[in-house]
């Protein structure tokens, strides 16, 4: 066995033939791979620090003030801060993930991810599952930096069901992140446009700073669709408990079934577009660009 | 690596199918304002463990065939098999025992090491964590990058990371390998590194075949088996290297450097019979002001050099150097394709045949 002799197979056909074991195997592997850099090179740009923690942070300390000016329900407090602990992962859904494969083009990497035995599936849920980390260290400080500084009190009873809401929302919304992924590689440019022009408005409507039921039709419209805003809805009434004023429309366990939803559906749409593209691309010769 | 035992298919058994197999292939990209053939009728066998060139100018086509092979890109009209594996409907396959690897190639994320990235190809190719590592810190060697292997991919240089590329499509010991212009803006140096590694990593397993393209004419002189030679989306020829460069040696070419030849020598050469044109050769290398005067002889068949010799001696000419000069790759791309590389507009002007400004 030398440097040029690794893989040792009999012949090609034996080489092709992958037992589900081994395709199963793989595509973990490729999860892992992808998110390696996420996570890893997460720490090795000092400037994260600034743009990922200390810019939420003040963010969600100015609507802290205005409440405070405002003399609202100390809860409302307290939806502030968990609204800019959610926003992280939101934040890196629409900015990180959807314009991920689109960024992958262009970089050359894509055409290699397609040429390898793996489904770009893997690629997307490393990519996801790196932006998690990246976007839960974010999470957990503003929200613990916050929650002390602002005397935040959280009433929590039904803690399984609140931790549950929690990934039932981080998988909905990366669903969502996957989904775009494939729709901005196919609009490009214009699909940045897009989201630059939907962030604030989904900011809004998912009540990332108030209760989303305050605003009626509107705010049904945004349970129905937008993962955070369900997802948020659910967690305030779970962490809120006994607030004298109602805090979500649904009860959380409905909301958590939409979230189970949502995240079948994303991730079916995500798979369903992947293949589409896919093939649209290799007939159309538009899998890599052109630079030689 | 977990690959299952398979039974060794018995020396009875059906014919192993070609590496390549391409039927009628033909692309066309549909663009404005006019669709772009960027492959026309292409017919081309590839044997397994054949080392195979394609050779073309630019536009010839190269990199679409490639991108067909490699299953990123589906042919318009026709087939093509990678070791019996359609590349339209078995691309699973297909992309299970080859890898490819492109000149000035970018791929990965600069925030990582060398050995980090390569680690993260080996997972989307399916080794194991550890046979990973593993397999990368043999290449980081192999590839000669043991001292950049913890260096950021985004400092590396081009050199080093056309050879940290090449180390990618070797992580998974392909059945073939696609190359597109793998030398691309490498030194003599590195590309010579590059072309060493590939050639040793194929001849270590039976059965293994790359496919090349490649601008260089010595390169493809000097690692392949058989070259395509490509313009305009149409194979012109394809051949051993040896094949084809006698393809264009009709006659015999000799170079002879005399240390004198009077006015008038050259035209009384050119009159001797069999010889069928006397040319004034260029400075061979040498020093601009030399003292010699070089002709270029060409000769109906080698026998008459020995009237040309006698001629010589009469004109009192002595000869200091002598050579038959073989036909390059370069001559039969020239004849074939009707110009140099260089130059694609003196294709226009001149058309087939016309002048040989070769690079
Ligand atoms: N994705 C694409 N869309 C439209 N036209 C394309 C595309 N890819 C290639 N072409 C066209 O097809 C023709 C062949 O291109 P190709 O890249 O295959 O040539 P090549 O032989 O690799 O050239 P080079 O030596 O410059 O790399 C060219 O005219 C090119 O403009
Ligand atoms: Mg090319």
């Amino acid at each position: 066995m030398s440097v040029y002799e690794f893989r040792r197979t009999v012949s090609p056909q034996a080489a092709a033939a992958w037992t589900p074991r081994q395709v199963l195997l793989t595509n973990l592997r490729a999860v892992g791979g992808r998110a390696y850099p996420r996570v890893h090179g997460l720490f090795r740009e000092k400037s994260w620090v600034f743009f990922e923690v200390l810019l939420p942070f003040l963010s969600t300390s100015t609507f802290v003030f205005v409440y405070r000016a405002l003399r609202a329900p100390p809860e409302y407090i307290g939806f502030v801060v968990l609204g800019g602990a959610m926003t992280a992962f939101w934040l890196n859904v629409i900015w990180m993930m959807a314009s991920q494969l689109w960024w992958e083009k262009s970089q050359g990497n894509l055409e290699l991810y397609f040429a390898a035995p793996m489904s770009i599936m893997s690629v997307l849920f490393g990519m996801a599952l790196g932006g998690m980390v990246m976007s839960s260290t974010r999470a957990v400080i503003v929200l613990a930096v916050a929650s002390l500084l602002y005397e935040v009190r959280f009433a929590i009873d039904q803690w399984l069901l609140l931790l549950a809401v929690f990934f039932l929302t981080l998988a909905a919304l990366y669903g969502l992140g996957m989904m775009l992924a494939s729709l901005f590689l196919v609009w490009g440019r214009e699909a940045f446009q897009m989201s630059q022009l939907f962030t604030e408005p989904v900011y809004f409507v998912s009540g990332l700073n108030f209760p989303v039921a305050r605003l009626g039709l509107l705010g049904a419209l945004a349970l129905a669709t937008i993962p955070l805003a369900v997802g948020l809805d659910a967690m305030r009434q779970l962490a809120f408990i006994g607030a004298n004023f109602p805090i979500g429309t649904p009860p959380p366990e409905v909301e958590a079934l939409i979230l189970v939803v949502m995240t079948v559906v994303f991730l079916v749409a995500a798979r369903w577009m992947l293949r589409t593209l896919e093939r649209r691309a290799r007939r159309e010769g538009r899998l890599s660009v052109r630079w030689q | 690596m977990a690959i299952p035992a398979t039974p060794t298919p018995s020396p009875t058994g059906p014919p192993a199918p070609p590496a390549i197999e391409a039927r009628g292939l033909r692309r066309i990209y549909k663009v404005k304002p006019t669709p772009v053939v960027a492959l026309e009728h292409v017919d081309l066998e590839v044997a397994p463990g054949e080392f195979f060139g394609l050779l073309g100018p630019n536009d010839a086509g190269k990199t679409t065939l490639i991108k067909i092979l490699t299953t990123l890109l589906l042919p318009s009209e026709g087939t093509a098999r990678i070791f019996g594996f359609d590349v339209s409907r078995e691309e699973t396959q297909i992309r299970r025992i080859m890898n490819m690897v492109a000149g000035g190639e970018q791929s990965g994320y600069g925030i990582l090491t060398v050995r980090e990235q390569l680690w993260m190809f080996s997972q989307f190719y399916g080794l194991s964590r550890s046979d990973g590592w593993r397999r990368v810190d043999e290449l980081v060697d192999a590839v000669g990058m043991g001292a950049e292997r913890e260096q950021r991919v985004s400092t590396l240089s081009t050199g080093q990371r056309q050879k940290m590329n090449i180390a990618r499509g070797l992580l998974n010991d392909p059945w073939i390998l696609f190359l597109d212009e793998p030398t691309l803006g490498l030194d003599v140096a590195a590309a010579r590194q590059v072309r060493e590694l590939v050639s040793a990593w194929k001849a270590a397993v039976l059965g293994r075949t790359v496919l090349l393209t490649t601008h260089y004419m010595a390169e493809a002189d000097e690692l392949c088996d058989r070259i395509a030679i490509v313009d305009h989306g149409r194979i012109l020829a394809i051949g051993t290297p040896e094949e084809l460069k006698r393809r264009v040696q009709r006659e015999s070419i000799f170079r002879v450097e005399l240390d004198h030849l009077d006015a008038g020598g050259a035209a009384a050469l050119a009159l001797l019979p069999g010889v069928l044109s006397v040319a004034p050769a260029a400075a061979d290398g040498g020093p601009v002001d030399r003292q010699t005067v070089g002709l270029n002889l060409a000769l109906a068949q080698d026998g008459i050099l020995a009237s040309v010799v006698g001629a010589l001696g009469d004109l009192g000419s002595h000869i200091v150097a002598l050579r038959k000069s073989e036909p390059s790759l370069e001559d039969v791309f020239v004849e074939l394709v009707g110009r140099g590389f260089d130059d694609p507009d003196a294709a226009e002007a001149s058309g087939p045949g016309g002048t040989a400004g070769a690079a």
